[in-house]
């Protein structure tokens, strides 16, 4: 087994330091060294978006990241985006448009609709499918998921 | 018992119960979970689709460091060739077994041969490479007419084939031969003006969830076996550990965890058995997740199928005659959803004379599993295609066709139920008269297309109680996982009983040690059964509540009356105490009030779905785009219609993959070639239109609100819309699926 690197990095704003192997994903040092568990592996390949967090300012796949690269870097994952009392609009409009059903998907959505939002506050319907068609989900057929992203837009 | 009437909860769009947990990352699914001093385990598999195992030697693996235990069929006790009770019907012990660790022969690439549980995932996985498997390389057979031949591959040496209640002599890789009969089929052809026959052809498929299956498993030194998990029943998986194991149910305790979806997918047990072995070797609990790969080639892909379909009708439009062949890929072991399929496949229409045949034959790919209406859509591609053509050629609209024929209350299904009070005429009228219908469709290249679907729903156990909390709020504990907010649908159903609002339910999916036995989450049935079971629950504390209020008034009970969420006194004393207000006196009362309720309805009524869909062919590529889609649907009363629109709208979505995209694709070898996200394309957000979902309601006269189950039918009808309106754009009969491009280039002429 390979020696573990110490690395130190930001995640959610706070100062976090971890081992990890080399091999390690950052999706793995998430789950299982840090025990953040909203990110989700549905494929660990790149194709379904469910590991989607934000990597200085850009959109993801936690699974095709290794751990070992973000050290000095600055990580957003779905645990930080709601303040204590208060849910981050995206969250919201998940919410009030019914846009999960089983949910496994929807932290890598809103991780990725916040992405857009961050980059493209009033998108068109197509330019919201154009970029959350890295992510999947098999249980709504996506249409209440962009109608909340589109809501969640004209809301902020 | 059900009648449309004014509701205070049901038909409202509260915020799910369990909607913050889920949009915050904070929801435990299966693989979430974590328990100190946890192994990880990975299962082997077979790398053949059908090979002979001559030894397997686990002691290199055995001996890397990190490595705690490895597992294979020698660790299952040994399977005699009893038959299991599941529940839902027979199965052979040891088809269920070998499919959980193959003893003597591997089935299908991906077909589970050992597993080991180490420190950590890496471990385990590079231990896996270190089982010395020993194969001798059999000939794979993939396709049910290839498997038919009498010179085929065969599977399984002792299987014969069980036709019409007589079992042949000889191995086969027919499983089972059913047939269904109605009115004079010979008669019906005499009478029929046109007669149409066709062949169709339908791809394997995956039910795709997006969370791989998980277990944890915990053996203590008392015997006491614990599992988390993800599961559309977890007291289905209770029952196969029992039964695999051959371990008194008594000492299971199968805990479910958020799951992240299933479609069918998920009721039949993996890696569960696997992890209960490695805990039980370790002393330790293991972990075991699959990657996207195994689930692809391990788990259940729902059938390839082969379908005749020959129907006839008269000039004015009466279909005088249907008959079907259903041959349907059970995988690797007996089991295809054929018998379902031959209940739907003619359902929609009242046709006098009818033979249906089916077929249930082994082939070198996974066991296949249930997949939201399983076989149903398989067999709607062939009929409603047909019927597009009928209409075509008696120059009807495809509508009135439907309309003419359409199956009615009193009507006798060829399987023999007669179909209750049921909504598809409505559906076709909802249809009829949307916009979509009518508006304009004439651009090159461009088509519209409708098919109509059928799905039985079920009903099953179900149980439900109900905590009255001092504060007039209410907890309720259930025993259905919550796949896609059945939280809600059947907390409101018990909120609309109590008069309170479904805030102030508090629904939990319990642990098998926590509630009375409940059967999936499948055949559409959770809203119905566990809603309805939440119904009596809160029946039953209005019933004790009443006593309450009428030992505090010292009046008779039957002088309680319950409404609008007030207890009050109807005869004598003028007295009246809200839900609310009672719930906080119950301890002076005679102590805490829990309602109860367990069930098995018998009433799940049938529902019905048309779709209209407009799509665009690109000639130069064969691809199919999805310009718009309505989906009609019965759901007798839509308890949450936010959440039927969405079982509508993922339902079509799934279809539309089926239609256009979604298929297995094998190698000579049998090897899948495709098992990734990216080569097994199912459709993106970016693929689609927004999808006009329309909930019609007619009653179900079966449950108290008029519920029917939603989840299953909206799948149905798409793969046959969409080829009704790609002929509709470009003149060609498509019968097989994926209507990918290549298939559409090839059906064109242009390759």
């Amino acid at each position: 087994m390979a020696r573990k690197s110490h690395v130190q990095t930001t995640i959610n704003g706070e100062t976090v330091e971890f081992l990890c192997e080399p091999r390690q994903s950052l999706l793995e040092v998430l789950r299982d060294e840090l025990h953040l568990t909203g990110a989700k592996e549905g494929c660990n390949n790149g194709n379904c978006g469910a590991c989607s967090v934000i990597l200085d300012g850009r959109l993801v796949n936690s699974c095709l990241v290794l751990g070992a690269e973000i050290d000095g870097k600055s990580v957003e994952t779905i645990e930080g985006l709601a303040e204590p009392e208060k849910l981050h609009p995206i969250q919201d409009a998940f919410l009030e448009n019914a846009a999960l059903q089983c949910g496994i998907c929807t932290p890598g959505f809103i991780m990725s609709a916040k992405a857009l939002l961050d980059n493209n506050p009033n998108p068109t319907e197509h330019e919201v499918r154009y970029w959350l068609a890295g992510n999947l989900c098999r249980c709504t057929g996506y249409d209440k998921i962009v109608r909340a992203v589109l809501d969640a837009a004209a809301a902020t | 018992m059900a009648e449309k009437k004014e509701y205070k909860v049901i038909g409202t769009r509260p915020i799910r119960h369990d909607g913050v947990d889920k949009v915050t990352g904070r929801a435990i699914y299966g693989a979430d979970f974590q328990i100190t001093g946890l192994l990880h385990g990975r299962v082997l598999r077979s790398p053949h689709a059908h090979a002979r195992i001559v030894s397997i030697d686990t002691s290199r693996a055995e001996a890397y460091p990190g490595v705690k235990g490895v597992v294979t069929a020698q660790d299952l006790p040994a399977a005699e060739d009893k038959i299991a009770d599941l529940g839902e019907g027979a199965v052979s012990l040891k088809y269920l077994c070998d499919n959980i660790l193959a003893s003597d022969k591997a089935l299908y690439k991906g077909h589970a041969i050992a597993a080991v549980a180490a420190t950590n995932p890496h471990i385990a996985e590079e231990a896996c490479e270190l089982i010395d498997v020993e194969y001798e390389v059999l000939p794979p057979v993939l396709e049910v007419r290839q498997a038919m031949e009498p010179d085929a591959p065969i599977l399984h040496e002792n299987l014969r084939t069980s036709s019409l209640g007589e079992t042949g002599d000889k191995p086969s890789n027919v499983a089972s031969h059913l047939q269904h009969k109605k009115g004079d089929i010979d008669k019906g052809f005499d009478e029929a003006d046109v007669i149409i026959e066709r062949e169709f052809v339908t791809g394997t498929v995956h039910q795709g969830y997006i969370e791989p299956h998980n277990a944890t498993a915990l053996y203590n030194p008392d015997g006491q076996l614990t599992v988390w998990c993800s599961t559309q029943g977890a007291f289905t998986v209770r029952e196969q550990l029992a039964e695999i194991l051959q371990y008194p149910i008594s000492k299971i305790k199968v805990v479910p965890l958020e799951i992240g979806g299933g479609f069918g997918g998920k009721i039949n047990v993996y890696i569960k058995p696997v992890a209960a072995l490695l805990a039980k070797k370790t002393g330790k609990p293991v972990k075991v997740l699959m990657n996207r790969a195994d689930v692809f080639e391990g788990t259940g892909p729902t059938p390839a199928s082969y379908i005749t379909i020959k129907m006839g009708a008269t000039n004015e439009g009466k279909i005088t005659a249907a008959q079907t062949s259903l041959v349907f890929e059970a995988g690797a072991y007996p089991g295809s959803p054929v018998g379902a399929g031959a209940m739907c496949v003619f359902a929609p229409y009242n046709i006098e004379n009818v033979v249906i045949d089916g077929y249930d034959v082994v082939v070198n790919k996974p066991k296949t599993a249930p997949y939201r209406a399983p076989g149903a859509t398989n067999a709607a591609f062939g009929t409603e295609t047909v019927v597009d053509e009928l209409a075509e050629k008696l120059n009807i609209d495809p509508l009135e066709i439907r309309l003419m024929n359409g199956a009615k209350e009193g009507d006798r299904r060829a399987d023999g139920p007669v179909h209750p009070r049921i909504g598809f005429i409505e559906t076709l009228e909802a249809a009829k008269e949307h916009p979509h219908y009518d508006s304009p469709n004439g651009k090159k290249y461009h088509g519209r297309g409708i098919a109509s679907g059928f799905w039985f729903n079920i009903g099953l156990e179900s149980s439900v109680t109900i905590n009255v909390n001092p504060d007039g709020t209410v907890n309720l504990v259930e025993g259905s996982t919550d796949i896609g907010g059945t939280r809600a649908s059947i907390a409101m159903q018990a909120a609309e009983v109590l008069g309170i609002p479904a805030e102030s339910v508090n629904p939990t999916v319990v642990d098998t040690n926590s509630i009375g036995y409940t059967a999936v989450t499948g055949g559409s049935r959770t809203t119905y059964a566990t809603g309805y079971a939440a119904y009596e629950a809160a029946q039953d504390v209005v019933k004790q509540m009443k006593e309450r209020a009428a030992k505090l008034w010292d009046v008779d009970e039957d002088n309680i009356q319950f409404t609008d969420g007030e207890f009050s006194s109807i005869n004598g004393k003028e007295e009246q105490i809200s839900f609310r207000d009672l719930s906080a006196r119950l301890g002076e009362t005679g102590g805490p009030v829990i309602g109860r309720a367990t069930m098995n309805p018998a009433g799940a009524g049938g529902a019905f779905a048309t779709h209209v869909v407009d799509v665009e062919v690109d000639v130069e590529t064969g691809k199919v785009e999805i310009l718009r889609y309505t989906a009609t649907q019965d759901a007798g009363k839509a308890i949450h219609p936010s959440y039927v629109e969405g079982q509508i709208q993922g339902g079509v979505v799934q279809g539309i993959g089926w239609a256009l995209n979604e298929e297995y694709i094998y190698n000579d070898e049998g090897e899948m070639t495709n098992a990734s996200f990216l080569d097994y394309r199912m459709p993106t957000c970016l693929d689609l239109p927004m999808i006009d979902a329309v909930i019609v309601e007619v009653p179900n006269p079966g449950h108290p609100y008029g519920v029917r189950g939603v989840g299953e039918v909206p799948i149905v009808p798409p793969p046959a819309a969409i080829a009704n309106a790609i002929y509709d754009a470009v003149g060609i009969r498509m019968t097989e699926l994926p209507m990918s491009p290549d298939r559409l280039l090839k059906a064109m002429g242009k390759i």
